[in-house]
């Protein structure tokens, strides 16, 4: 094995904040204050009195929330740091919405649950651990920077899971999916990893 | 597993200049890797002390040029690494990439068509990747590009587009200029809107396979004036940009 390979001329400009905050970029991104918009498709536009999210598969009766059911659920705010695969990452984002823990205890679980496929208006998928979704690490957002949530950034409610890559937070989500084993989403049937975990820079299929 | 991607050290072949601020970077990689039309690399800086930097970057090239791929570039002032490309680099230096990567923006002749591809500026690299291939497979499947620009001298790969648009092959390239025209300009002048789109759709039917790529606004205007205008959107597939400084 030869020595590391370095980039002739290269010494980079840092654009990372200093201090604790640089310590909150993971290995790869940078920090950005714009918030980027990444969607494989159209934006789709969901009016909210025909806006439904639904937890089923392994639970003992499926649930479906409507927009005023999901709204009247306790909200909490968050702030969070965010990393999207494609390299930049946003710190101290703030949102407001559902953790996912309330939302699945509107549902009674089969122990047989360990994983979850959310799935999203639009047709996107995405699948996650349990236990990447509970104890208050993953919530249902529905305003973004104490405005209400835009379509573009997935509004009128995403999941964020601020944990894993960006690609796991679905945008226009409208249902959690309980399974017993990994079912790999849109993107992770096309290349990207199963799981995502930016500070092991899980991006692509076979990374660590 | 799936096989990892892998860094590998490839050589600057070549470095061509396509406007004032985007040129062509020409790799040949040790490990080639047929990519499909539309995806990725991803490149990584890395400084003496070990400080590191990573982008992704658009293939320009058709997979059937093999053994290297072309990576086109727009420099950003404020970026970290396109302008250490622009500005540093020159043929003969190694740089590390990996990839191709992405598999849903992505078009193959077998996909078929008709075609609506639509670019803001930099965002037709991944576009003209289609286009080569399309070219070189033969595939007569009508197919439109519309591409926004702010002036003429923003136009990337003009002649090549040029010349492909003058074969008479079924593609149709169509320029919109916002910010300034040239003297005689007869194109359109003004951002990518509903009749502009309605004008793109008629020779393509109700049913095209639309691939747009460029700036949030440009895409979102696209993406959903189509689906008003009546395409599905299972069949819009969009790539939006960044900052890929």
């Amino acid at each position: 094995m030869g020595d590391r390979f370095v980039s002739r001329g290269f010494t980079g400009r840092r654009r990372e904040p200093d201090g604790d905050r640089a310590d909150r970029i993971p290995p790869g991104q940078y920090a950005t204050d714009d918030f980027p918009v990444l969607s494989a498709g159209p934006t789709p536009r969901i009016p909210l009195d025909s806006w439904a999210f639904t937890v089923d598969g392994l639970v003992r009766e499926p649930v479906t929330l409507s927009w005023a059911e999901l709204i009247g659920l306790p909200s909490r705010e968050w702030t969070v740091d965010i990393s999207c695969v494609t390299k930049w990452t946003k710190l101290d984002t703030r949102w407001e919405g559902v953790s996912v823990d309330d939302l699945l205890a509107q549902v009674e679980l089969d122990p047989r649950a360990h994983f979850a496929v959310a799935r999203s208006y639009g047709g996107y998928t995405t699948n996650l651990p349990l236990a990447d979704l509970v104890n208050g690490q993953a919530f249902v957002a529905y305003r973004f920077d104490g405005q209400p949530l835009e379509p573009a950034h997935g509004g009128p409610a995403r999941l964020v899971v601020p944990r894993l890559y960006f690609w796991k937070s679905a945008k226009w989500v409208n249902g959690l999916r309980l399974t017993e084993r990994d079912e790999p989403g849109f993107w992770e049937s096309l290349g990207y990893h199963n799981r995502g975990d930016p500070w092991r820079e899980q991006r692509y299929a076979g990374d660590e | 597993m799936p096989t990892p991607l892998t860094w590998q050290v490839a050589t600057v072949d070549e470095i061509r200049p396509e406007t004032a601020q985007v040129k062509t970077f020409t790799l040949r990689l040790p490990a080639w890797r047929a990519h499909k039309a539309g995806q990725h690399y991803d490149v990584r800086l890395t400084a003496q002390d070990g400080y590191q930097a990573q982008r992704s970057y658009s293939i320009a090239s058709p997979p059937t040029r093999t053994g290297v791929v072309e990576l086109t570039i727009e420099r950003i002032a404020d970026g970290e690494v396109s302008p250490y490309f622009h500005d540093v680099l020159v043929p003969g230096d190694e740089v590390e990439v990996r990839g191709p990567i992405g598999g849903y923006f992505v078009w193959e002749p077998d996909h078929g068509g008709p075609l609506l591809l639509i670019a803001g500026g930099s965002g037709v690299v991944p576009l003209m990747a289609m286009l080569r291939e399309r070219a070189a497979a033969r595939a007569d499947i009508p197919t439109t590009l519309l591409a926004s620009w702010r002036t003429i001298d923003d136009v990337i790969y003009r002649a090549e587009l040029d010349a492909l648009g003058g074969v008479a092959d079924g593609l149709r390239v169509v320029h919109t200029l916002t910010r300034a025209q040239p003297p005689g300009w007869a194109g359109y002048a003004r951002r990518i809107d509903g009749p502009m789109l309605a004008d793109a759709l008629a020779p393509l039917g109700t049913d095209p396979l639309v691939y747009i790529c460029g700036p949030t606004l440009l895409v979102e205007a696209a993406a959903n004036g189509l689906v008003e205008g009546g395409v599905s959107a299972a069949r819009v597939r969009t790539e939006r940009f960044g900052p890929t400084g």
